[in-house]
């Protein structure tokens, strides 16, 4: 586990350095409520010894916070907390018990109970920087530009989202959405110490990229194209760290691939066609549902047996 | 399929294969093989000669036993083995080293074959040759397919995948000839088949010797073949596996797919029984571990209580915790000291605390990195699972009766859930299911054929 926080490291780094105090108060209030509920919970109501030395808590800590916007109240990000380790992790049974990845559902139950902070959004202001200026997400202002009635070159030369900008952090969104290059540089660590197997984020890249492919090339004034929907949003993010959690990701490598086909499949579809502009963590939950059926449906063959 | 890649640890193999004193007095276990326990035919008082029987088969399958000393019968008695559990042990006192007359004990290597399989296979019979890769499944038997079935291959199983271990890898280097003509003999036992010896790549010099050795002896259809180096590679199902590309299903035994496999040290022990008239009298133990002072591979009399080879190498190390009869994956822990070693004995392995203390258990949490080291394609985590709530129904369905209890599980789990511990009460459990549905099934066909 200690390995998945050091994958994170860079891109939490970069966005305390984008995105200023703010950004180290959600972090903090993030992992501090989420590690504190664990042990309260496991100490008070189950009576059971500490589960906090596993770290687990502070990953769902990390990785909530890097899925808020940075402008999150204090409060907002402790109910967040609350859901994701409370609702989602311990009413499981704790660690290795949960159907859906506690962060996502934190994440998505803010979502849903309060949109107008989860959805304002502001251009990074720096550690030492200038004054915020809100600004929609790429996602978002594609999703606005296309209800005005506007092609996606228009929106696209209007909000100035060129891919080097998107790599390299400098647009508005939650802090994990636009650290692209550090998440990808944790996942390539996480690779080599051989924590995860790449196999559920590729197939998530694969699917997003081939799918977009598709409807960019049926209509490139309606659908955007590859590379912006690889590079937007918290699709490496979710890739990297959301999907290929090992509890709530099937086991084999057949399940995987079919379970990062059925995210990346999802996630387009409600990117192009859905009331949200961004699909992420609907996709990965939905998956997570699917998780026990995968891994009845494909397990490895048995040795000598048919 | 899966596998995990353990350090090696061969800390003695430059170490040759040296020969231990005569221990004052042996004890030789009835029990130390596969099958019926053999029965005494010696009595107390008794002189005895070096390779002399001292104990009958008790069954088809079953192996003689012979006097590895010369002596005089002490007792036969009930006496606790490695593990403590009592056996009858046949206690000689030993009195100089003297040979039963038509054993050749000279070094002369006897490169002829017998024309006749028949005779060779009851030489080995005669030999009480076991299997000593550590199963001691009785050879001549494995050698004696049922009706039906026929053997395509011999294999010669030089891969050692264990850790520490280095027996087989002396006497592959060090009794080269011996193990060629022994697998050249096995070859014609089984009709001419040709013959495999599969040696793991981490053991370059004795690839390079047995190449040598079968060039200059020059028989036909065997070749050596260069194993990927993988924890259990020398497991008998996978070895088959890699060798011929065949799997032998659950329950099943090799010869099911035409594949004889034999370990290196067997061979050099068919290969004395056949050309020398020397039946299995001693066998080649590694004595090592980190906090061992003194590595070895030992040339050991069968019987020779663990304490006196303990004894000769300096005694046990102050940090020694755990002592273990075979290797750190598969091998047994030693409860009893005053045990003696049986022909399957290939080494004592000494650990530390550290090298053996448990990481406390923590939540699975789904990796599936046991199920990816399985070699039998199991789940242990199901397997786990299922095992601690006594379901051994679905244990079956779910094959614990698979498992080869080789570790992997175990080794790769990363929350220290004793996997391999669990599983194997629901494994026991199964096999005997099993085996009562077989008895209840043949009793019942008995009462329909009255």
């Amino acid at each position: 586990m200690l390995d998945v926080v050091i994958a994170l490291l860079p891109a939490v780094i970069c966005s305390f350095v984008f995105y200023g105090w703010r950004e180290i108060m959600v972090m903090g209030v993030s992992v501090a409520s989420c590690v504190l509920l664990e042990w309260a919970i496991t100490k008070y109501m189950l009576k059971q010894p500490s589960t906090i030395g596993d770290l687990s808590a502070v990953i769902t800590g990390i990785l909530l916070a890097l899925n808020l916007p940075y402008t999150t109240p204090w409060w907002v990000v402790v109910i967040g907390a609350v859901v994701a380790i409370g609702v989602a992790k311990m009413t499981f049974g704790g660690l290795g018990q949960n159907i859906w990845n506690p962060a996502l559902v934190g994440r998505v139950f803010l979502l849903v109970s309060f949109p107008t902070y989860m959805t304002t959004w502001s251009a990074p202001q720096g550690l030492f920087g200038l004054d915020a200026v809100t600004s929609a997400t790429p996602l978002g202002a594609v999703q606005e530009g296309l209800l005005q009635g506007a092609t996606i070159q228009e929106i696209m030369s209007a909000g100035d989202y060129s891919y080097s900008k998107m790599l390299f952090a400098n647009l508005g969104g939650s802090a994990g959405e636009f650290c692209v290059i550090f998440l990808l540089l944790g996942f390539v660590y996480l690779c080599i110490r051989k924590v995860i197997k790449p196999w559920i984020t590729l197939s998530i890249f694969g699917t997003v990229a081939l799918t977009s492919l598709i409807f960019w090339g049926i209509d490139p004034s309606r659908f955007t194209d590859p590379l912006f929907n690889l590079l937007s949003g918290g699709l490496v993010m979710g890739a990297c760290f959301m999907a290929t959690d090992y509890v709530t990701s099937p086991m084999s490598v057949k399940g995987g691939i079919i379970f990062g086909v059925g995210i990346g499949f999802l996630t387009m579809m409600i990117r192009y066609f859905g009331s949200y502009p961004e699909g992420m963590s609907f996709a990965i939950l939905i998956m997570n549902s699917v998780v026990p059926l995968l891994n009845m449906w494909f397990k490895q063959k048995k040795f000598g047996r048919n | 399929m899966g596998g995990v890649h353990p350090h090696d640890n061969k800390i003695s193999r430059e170490c040759a294969i040296e020969q231990l004193p005569i221990a004052p007095s042996v004890f030789l276990s009835v029990a130390q093989h596969i099958g019926a326990p053999s029965v005494p035919c010696v009595a107390v008082g008794d002189k005895v000669k070096v390779g002399q029987v001292i104990a009958q088969p008790g069954g088809f399958v079953g192996a003689f036993i012979h006097s590895s000393v010369s002596g005089t019968v002490k007792s036969i008695a009930p006496r606790a083995d490695l593990a403590g559990r009592a056996s009858t042990h046949i206690e000689i006192a030993v009195e100089g080293d003297e040979w039963l007359e038509g054993i050749d004990t000279s070094n002369t290597l006897i490169t002829t074959i017998p024309d006749d399989p028949k005779a060779i296979i009851d030489k080995i019979r005669l030999g009480g040759v076991v299997g000593l890769g550590g199963a001691t499944f009785p050879t001549h038997v494995k050698l004696s397919p049922p009706p039906g079935s026929q053997c395509e291959r011999v294999i010669i199983n030089g891969c050692e995948c264990e850790p520490y271990l280095t027996s087989d890898y002396r006497v592959l280097l060090e009794k080269g000839e011996e193990v060629v003509v022994g697998a050249a003999l096995l070859q014609k036992a089984m009709g001419g088949v040709p013959c495999t010896i599969a040696i793991e790549e981490n053991k370059p010099e004795a690839i390079a010797h047995i190449n040598e050795v079968i060039a200059k002896l020059g028989y036909k259809d065997m070749e050596v073949m260069v194993m990927k180096m993988m924890y259990p590679q020398g497991g008998e199902k996978q070895l088959i596996d890699a060798v011929m590309h065949r799997q032998v299903g659950s329950g099943a035994l090799p010869i099911s797919v035409g594949a004889v496999v034999q370990n290196v040290g067997t061979a050099l022990a068919v290969y004395d029984a056949v050309q020398k008239n020397k039946p299995i009298v001693d066998n080649t133990v590694t004595v090592t571990g980190q906090c061992f002072p003194k590595q070895a591979n030992l040339l050991v009399r069968v019987g020779t209580p663990l304490q006196y080879i303990i004894d000769y190498l300096g005694g046990i190390p102050a940090d020694a915790a755990k002592i273990i009869s075979g290797g750190p994956m598969m091998g047994r822990a030693v409860a009893n000291l005053q045990a003696a070693t049986v022909k399957g004995t290939g080494a004592l392995l000494f650990l530390t605390e550290a090298q053996t203390k448990r990481a406390p258990e923590t939540n699975c949490i789904r990796c599936g990195k046991c199920a990816d080291a399985c070699p039998m394609g199991l789940e242990p985590f199901l397997l786990n699972k299922l095992s601690k709530n006594a379901d051994w129904d679905a244990c079956e369905a779910n094959a614990a009766q698979d498992c080869i209890e080789c570790g992997c599980c175990l080794y790769s789990c990363p929350a220290h859930i004793p996997l391999l511990d669990n599983i194997r009460v629901g494994k026991g459990f199964v096999l005997s299911a099993i085996r009562a549905r077989a008895a209840a099934a043949k009793a019942a066909a008995e009462a329909a054929k009255k």
